[in-house]
C-alpha cells in the first residue's frame, strides 16, 4: 500500500490510483512502415528494471489525470512524480532507492559541504 | 474444589466479580480479569486440546498470543469461532468453549490412534502417501486430508455481528504497550505529536503485569497507572488496548485489529462494532512488542503441564493461579529464576533443573536461600503422564550437551516451567522488509536495517533488562516524534529501576534423552503442527535443507500460530545437523497477519448491500412493480424477463421474443454506456479509436463502430452519433462504459495531449427506452407530435430531437433487434414517466416489455455479437466476419498495425459462425466445445459455442460460436460432446444470421 503523490492533488492513498505500466513509450507515428519486430517491441517489450523505473499512474478515483512517476522497484520508494509532457527527471546513479529524494539530497549536501561542517 | 489453584491475595483479577463459564459442557467459575486459560488452570483443567496430527493430549503452554496448543472453539452457532487462543480470550459471563481437534471428546479421542501409528506419519507424509494415482486427489485424498487436518470448525451461518473499518493518520504509531512502548508513548506524546499506542492485551503494561519489580521506588503497577493516566490526558494520544498491530505494509501503512466488544461476549446490540479494523498511515513507527520465550526441546516436552516459565510467572502474579503444586523449572538462564521464586512463595514445591554446570549470581543465591533445590548441569530426558504430567526424568549432561553423563533420576511434578531463552518479536519489522541479524551473545535474531521510518525498542530489540527497556522506549519515542516534526529529540530521563544482574546462559538446542532422537520419545518444536526434531532430521536426510523447503516439507511454523514458539528452535536443529551457524541456515520471512484476523474485521462495513453498490435505472420502480426478475450486469440491476402469471423463465422469454417481433417491444436500455465527446479534434479522435471512418459522417447521423486495443482485438462496440460538427454521442456496452472512457482519456492525456477533445460520461444523465418491432412506428407516432417518425423521412441510423411522451428527447434510429426500432433518450428525471406513458399508449399496439434475455435472443437471431460473450479478447473484426467495418482508407487507427502481424493474419483462426443442432429442440450449453469426430479424449477442439438460445421466431434452437477456419467450413458437420461423457450432438455450421437474412425489417 503505497502513498503516491498526484502532481495535481498531492499525496493520496494507493487505492485512489491505477498503475499504467512503463512511461515514455511513445506510439510510433509511422505504424504502417514498422517491421513486425518493431511493432511487437512497441506493444510488448518493457524494460522491467531492478531499480529505477519510469512509470505511468492515473489518479483514477481522484482527479482522473495521468502522470508519470519514478519509482525504485526494489524498495517501492518514489524519487519524483511529474506531469505528462514534463521532462523525465534525472536520477543520480548512486541513489539506491532506500531514501526519499529529500533525504538523499539532504545527505549529499551534508557530505558536500565545503567547510566540512554538517549543515 | 472450585478454583482450587487460586493463590490467596494475588493477581489483578477482581474476586468480587465471579463469572460462570462452560468448558466442554461443564460449568466452571472464574473471575473478572481472567482469560479462559487462567480460569481453566485455576480450576485445575490441564487437558485443553488434542494435537493436530497425532492427537496427543495438550495443555496450556503460554499466556499470550503465541499459544500453539490451547486453541479452542469459542461459542456455538452463528457466532462460533475456531482456533481462538484460550490465552487471549477474556472471560465473560456465559462464555462457552469447546476443545477442538478431538472426537468424541478431549478425554477420549479416537484420533489418538494416530500417535500409535506415528512412525507411519513422518514429515512429508502427505506428499509421499497421496502421490499416485493423481486422479484420486480430488475425490479421495483431499477428503481424507481435510478430515484429518481439522483445526476447528468454521461457522456455517451468517455472522450476526457488525464490524467497522477506520482509516487514521498519525505521527508515531507504537506497537506494544509494555515498559518500552509506554515509555515511547510518553516521550512522543509529550512533544504534542499525534500518537497511537496499541497493545493486544486488555490492559497496558505488558510483561510488567506479571512482574514484582519496582519502578522509581513504587510497584510497577503504579508506574503503569500513572503513565496511562498521563497519556489519557493528552489530546493527541490515542490508546488502543485489545488491539493487535497485525500487519506492516509499504510506506508505513499498518493494519490493526481492535477487539471492541469481544471481552463482553455476544451482544444483541450492534450499535458498537464487535471488532474494528484500523488502517493507519504512520509517519514513524516504534515496534515494542516484546519478546517470546523459547521452549526447550526435550523428550516428550508436550505433556499438559509443560509451559513456558514466563507464562507460569504470569499465571501466578497476574492471574493469581498456581500452574501446578509441584513445579520443576527447566532452564539454561537466569530469567526463569523469578518464576521459581514466585511459585515457591505462592506455596508450590519447586525444583530447578539448570543446564548450566555452575549457575551463579544473586538470583541463584536467592533461590538457594529459599530452599529451592537446583540440579545444575542437568537436563530433562523424559516426562511421565499422558493427559496430565506427573513426573520427569533428569540426568546430568555431557560437556557438549549432546549426551547423558549419568543415569537419569526421577522427580515428581505436575508442571514443568521451561526457559530456553528469548526471541524478540521481530514479526512486524520483518513484514516491513526489515532485515534480521543474529546476536551471538543473546542467541537470538534482532531487528536490523529497515528502509521505512521505524525503530524497535525494548525486548523486541533484544534489550531484555527493564532499565534498558524504559530507556530505549523513551529515546525511541523522542527520536520518532522529532523526525515527525515534534520536539527536539531529547528523551526524558528514565525512572530508576533496581538493576537485576543476570549470569551467562547455556544454550542446549536439543536436550538429549536416554534413547536416540526419534526413537520412542518425541522432541516437539512445533506443538501446533506436531513437528519434531526428528522430522527435521528426516527432512535433512531427504535433502530439504533450505529453510524454505524445510518449512513446507515438515509444515513447521505453518499453523495458525505461525511458529511463534517454534521457528528459531527449528532453525537451530537444522543448523546443528548442517554444522552451521543459525544465521547461515537463514530465516523465513514473516507474513501478515501477526495473529489470525477475522474476515468480519477485514470486510468491515463492506458487506451485504454495501459490499457492491447497486445501480438502478430511473425506471427501476416500474420494473419492480411489473414483476421483473433482475439480472446483475456489472453493478446494474437489469430486468432479465417479465414473467406473467405462472410463467417460468423459458415461457416468459419465448413469449417476449415472439411478441416483440410480431407487434412491438419495449426495452430499458438506460444502462448502455454513453459518452459525450466534444472538441475540434473529436472526429479525428474517433478515426483513431474506431476501425471505420468518422470524419465523413454527416451531422445528425450515427454509425456502428468497433473499438480495438493495440493488439488488434475487439474490446467494445456501439453506435456513435454526430450531434454537431464537433459534438458526438458515443454509446458503449453496459459493462464497458467506464473502461472505454478510461481508455479514451488515457490516449488523449498521454499520447495526444495537444488534441482538443473532451470526454464526459453521460450514462446516468439519459434514460433510454428502446421501442422495436413492426408496430414501433405507429406507437412512436402516438408519442410524439414534432418528430416525423416515418422511416422514409427518419432513416436508419439517423437522429432527431423533439418531444416524446411529454419529455424533451433525443431519438436515435438504432436497432439491436434487426427490426424497425427507435431509441428514445430522455433526461433521467423523465425516465420513469416516459416509460410508464409508453407502456400505457403501447397497449393498443400490442406492446410487450422485455428484458435482457429476450434482447440476447433477438440479437442472436440476427447474428449481432455481444462483446465479451461472442468475443474474449482474442478476436479481431475479421474473425467476426466484419471486414466491412475495418477501413482500408485510413492510414492508422488503434490496433490496425497488429492486423498484419503473422498470427493475426494467418489462416485457420477461430471465426464466428452459426451453429445448428441436428435436433432443433437441443439448446447447446454455451461454452460447449466442438470436435470433428467424437471419440476418446484427447480430441482436437475445433472451437466453442459462445451464444445459444431457443428461438421462437426461427422456430428452433440457434447458436453462435468461434470455430477454427469457420468461415470456410459453412455447411460442415461437427460434433458437440456433452459433459456427461455420453451424449454427443451433431451440428452443422451455418452463416451467423438466422432471421430476416435480407435485413428487410430494419425499415419496417
Amino acid at each position: 500500500m503505497l502513498t503516491i503523490k498526484c502532481p495535481w492533488c498531492g499525496e493520496r492513498e494507493q487505492i485512489e490510483f491505477t498503475a499504467g505500466g512503463e512511461a515514455h513509450i511513445a506510439r510510433p507515428e509511422n505504424t504502417a512502415e514498422l517491421s513486425d519486430e518493431e511493432w511487437g517491441a512497441y506493444i510488448y517489450t518493457r524494460t522491467n528494471p531492478k531499480g529505477v523505473h519510469y512509470e505511468r499512474w492515473v489518479h483514477s478515483h481522484g482527479c482522473g489525470k495521468w502522470f508519470n512517476a519514478v519509482r525504485h522497484t526494489v524498495t517501492d520508494i518514489f524519487w519524483d512524480v511529474y506531469k505528462i509532457g514534463e521532462e523525465k527527471p534525472a536520477v543520480p546513479e548512486d541513489w539506491d532507492g532506500a531514501t526519499t529524494r529529500a533525504q538523499y539530497q539532504a545527505a549529499t549536501q551534508k557530505t558536500a559541504a565545503p567547510d566540512g561542517n554538517e549543515k | 474444589m472450585s478454583q482450587s489453584y487460586r493463590i490467596e491475595g494475588k493477581g489483578r483479577i477482581d474476586r468480587s466479580k465471579p463469572i460462570r463459564f462452560t468448558w466442554n459442557g461443564r460449568s466452571y467459575q472464574g473471575y473478572q480479569g481472567d482469560t479462559l486459560a487462567s480460569a481453566l488452570l485455576a480450576n485445575g483443567v490441564r487437558l485443553v486440546g488434542r494435537s493436530f496430527k497425532y492427537h496427543r493430549p495438550r495443555g496450556i503452554m503460554t499466556a499470550g498470543s503465541e499459544e500453539p496448543n490451547a486453541v479452542v472453539q469459542l461459542e456455538e452457532g452463528a457466532r462460533t469461532e475456531p482456533n481462538t487462543r484460550a490465552t487471549m480470550a477474556e472471560l465473560y459471563d456465559g462464555l462457552t468453549a469447546n476443545a477442538q481437534n478431538c472426537w468424541p471428546s478431549v478425554e477420549f479421542d479416537v484420533g489418538a490412534l494416530n500417535a500409535k501409528l506415528s512412525r507411519f506419519f513422518p514429515a512429508g507424509f502427505y506428499y509421499k502417501t497421496f502421490m499416485w494415482p493423481a486422479a484420486l486427489w480430488e475425490p479421495l485424498y483431499e477428503k481424507i486430508i481435510r478430515r484429518a487436518a481439522g483445526m476447528g470448525e468454521s461457522p456455517e451461518e451468517i455472522d450476526p455481528d457488525s464490524y467497522a473499518q477506520h482509516f487514521a493518520h498519525c505521527d508515531v504509531l507504537i506497537a506494544g504497550g509494555g515498559p518500552a512502548g509506554l515509555s515511547a508513548a510518553l516521550a512522543a506524546g509529550r512533544t504534542g505529536a499525534r500518537v497511537i499506542l496499541a497493545d493486544e492485551g486488555a490492559e497496558f503494561g505488558g510483561s510488567l503485569l506479571a512482574d514484582t519489580v519496582e519502578i522509581a521506588g513504587k510497584p510497577a503497577a503504579d508506574w503503569i497507572a500513572e503513565t496511562v493516566a498521563e497519556l489519557t490526558a493528552m489530546p493527541e494520544v490515542t490508546l488502543l488496548p485489545r488491539t493487535t498491530v497485525s500487519a506492516y505494509y509499504d510506506h508505513n501503512f499498518l493494519t490493526l485489529t481492535e477487539r471492541v466488544t469481544d471481552h463482553m461476549g455476544p451482544r444483541a446490540d450492534d450499535s458498537v462494532p464487535r471488532q474494528r479494523f484500523w488502517k493507519v498511515r504512520a509517519k514513524q513507527t516504534i515496534l515494542a512488542q516484546g519478546a517470546i520465550e523459547r521452549p526447550l526441546l526435550f523428550a516428550d516436552n508436550d505433556r499438559p503441564g509443560v509451559m513456558l516459565a514466563s507464562a507460569a510467572r504470569t499465571y501466578i502474579n497476574r492471574y493469581g493461579v498456581l500452574p501446578g503444586r509441584e513445579i520443576v523449572v527447566f532452564t539454561g538462564n537466569d530469567s526463569a529464576y523469578p518464576a521459581a521464586l514466585d511459585a515457591k512463595a505462592a506455596g508450590a514445591r519447586v525444583e530447578i533443573v539448570d543446564l548450566r554446570t555452575d549457575p551463579k549470581g544473586p538470583l541463584v543465591d536467592h533461590a538457594r536461600a529459599q530452599g529451592i533445590e537446583i540440579h545444575a548441569g542437568c537436563g530433562i530426558t523424559g516426562t511421565r503422564g499422558t493427559k496430565a504430567l506427573h513426573g520427569c526424568d533428569v540426568a546430568p549432561l555431557s560437556e557438549d550437551g549432546k549426551s547423558l553423563a549419568d543415569e537419569p533420576f526421577s522427580i515428581g511434578c505436575d508442571c514443568i516451567a521451561v526457559a530456553g531463552g528469548w526471541n524478540p518479536t521481530v514479526h512486524l519489522h520483518s513484514q516491513a522488509r526489515g532485515k534480521l541479524s543474529w546476536d551471538d551473545t543473546k542467541q537470538c535474531f534482532v531487528p536490523g536495517y529497515c528502509q521505512w521510518p521505524t525503530r524497535s525498542a525494548g525486548a523486541g530489540n533484544g534489550t531484555f533488562d527493564l532499565a534498558g527497556c524504559l530507556d530505549e522506549g523513551l529515546k525511541a519515542g523522542a527520536a520518532a516524534a522529532h523526525e515527525a516534526g515534534f520536539g527536539k529529540g531529547a528523551a526524558p530521563e528514565a525512572p530508576a529501576v533496581e538493576l537485576s544482574e543476570e549470569g551467562p546462559a547455556r544454550q542446549v538446542w536439543i536436550v538429549p534423552s536416554d534413547v536416540p532422537l526419534g526413537h520412542g520419545k518425541k522432541h516437539f518444536h512445533d506443538h501446533q503442527n506436531d513437528v519434531t526434531a526428528a522430522d527435521i532430521h528426516l527432512a535433512a536426510r531427504e535433502g530439504y535443507v533450505s529453510v524454505e523447503h524445510l518449512k513446507r516439507y515438515t509444515t513447521t511454523g505453518m499453523g495458525t500460530d505461525q511458529g511463534k514458539t517454534s521457528n528459531v528452535n527449528a532453525l537451530a536443529v537444522m543448523a546443528d545437523i548442517r554444522n552451521a551457524r543459525i544465521p547461515e541456515v537463514g530465516t523465513t520471512t514473516f507474513r501478515p497477519p501477526y495473529v489470525p484476523t477475522t474476515f468480519g474485521a477485514i470486510g468491515g462495513q463492506n458487506r451485504r448491500h454495501l459490499f457492491l453498490q447497486e445501480r438502478t435505472t430511473p425506471m427501476h420502480a416500474a420494473h419492480v412493480a411489473n414483476g421483473a426478475v433482475f439480472e446483475d450486469v456489472g453493478d446494474w440491476k437489469r430486468p432479465w424477463y417479465f414473467p406473467r402469471d405462472g410463467e417460468d423463465m423459458h415461457e416468459a422469454v419465448q413469449r417476449e421474443c415472439r411478441q416483440a417481433r410480431e407487434t412491438c417491444g419495449l426495452l430499458d436500455a438506460s444502462t448502455l454506456g454513453k459518452i459525450d465527446i466534444q472538441g475540434p479534434d473529436a472526429a479525428w479522435f474517433l478515426n483513431m479509436m474506431y476501425t471505420n471512418k468518422w470524419d465523413t459522417l454527416a451531422v445528425g447521423k450515427g454509425r456502428y463502430g468497433v473499438m480495438l486495443n493495440e493488439h488488434g482485438m475487439v474490446i467494445d462496440d456501439g453506435v456513435t452519433t454526430r450531434l454537431a460538427e464537433n459534438h458526438f454521442h458515443m454509446t458503449t456496452t453496459t459493462g464497458g462504459a467506464a473502461r472505454v472512457l478510461g481508455m479514451l482519456e488515457e490516449w488523449l492525456q498521454t499520447e495526444w495531449p495537444e488534441r482538443q477533445v473532451y470526454c464526459t460520461s453521460v450514462t446516468e444523465q439519459w434514460a433510454v427506452c428502446t421501442i422495436t418491432g413492426p408496430n414501433a412506428k405507429a406507437l412512436m407516432a402516438d408519442l410524439t407530435d414534432d418528430i416525423d417518425v416515418d422511416p422514409a423521412n427518419f432513416p436508419f441510423l439517423a437522429y432527431r430531437t423533439g418531444t416524446v411522451a411529454g419529455a424533451p428527447a433525443r431519438v436515435y434510429r438504432i436497432s439491436f433487434t434487426g427490426d424497425l426500432a427507435y431509441e428514445v433518450n430522455v433526461p433521467a428525471r423523465h425516465g420513469l414517466a416516459v416509460w410508464t406513458t409508453i407502456l400505457e399508449r403501447g397497449r393498443k399496439h400490442g406492446l410487450v416489455q422485455y428484458g435482457t434475455e429476450t434482447m440476447h435472443v433477438l440479437r442472436a437471431e440476427k447474428g449481432f455479437i455481444i462483446v465479451g460473450q461472442d468475443t474474449d479478447g482474442t478476436v479481431t473484426p475479421m474473425d467476426l466476419g466484419m471486414n466491412w467495418i475495418v477501413s482500408k482508407k485510413k492510414d492508422d487507427f488503434i490496433g490496425k498495425r497488429s492486423h498484419s502481424r503473422s498470427d493475426t493474419a494467418r489462416e485457420g483462426r477461430k471465426q464466428l459462425v452459426g451453429i445448428m443442432t441436428e435436433d432443433p429442440n437441443v439448446v447447446l450449453p454455451e461454452g460447449a466445445h466442438l470436435v470433428n469426430q467424437p471419440g476418446k479424449p484427447p480430441i482436437a477442439m475445433e472451437g466453442h459455442v459462445t451464444s445459444s438460445y431457443m428461438s421462437p421466431n426461427v422456430g428452433r434452437s440457434i447458436a453462435l460460436g468461434l470455430i477454427k477456419g469457420g468461415r470456410d467450413r459453412i455447411g460442415d458437420t461437427l460434433h458437440a460432446p456433452m459433459m456427461d461423457g455420453k451424449t454427443v450432438h451433431k451440428v452443422t455450421l451455418t452463416e451467423p444470421v438466422f432471421f430476416d437474412k435480407e435485413g428487410k425489417r430494419t425499415n419496417g
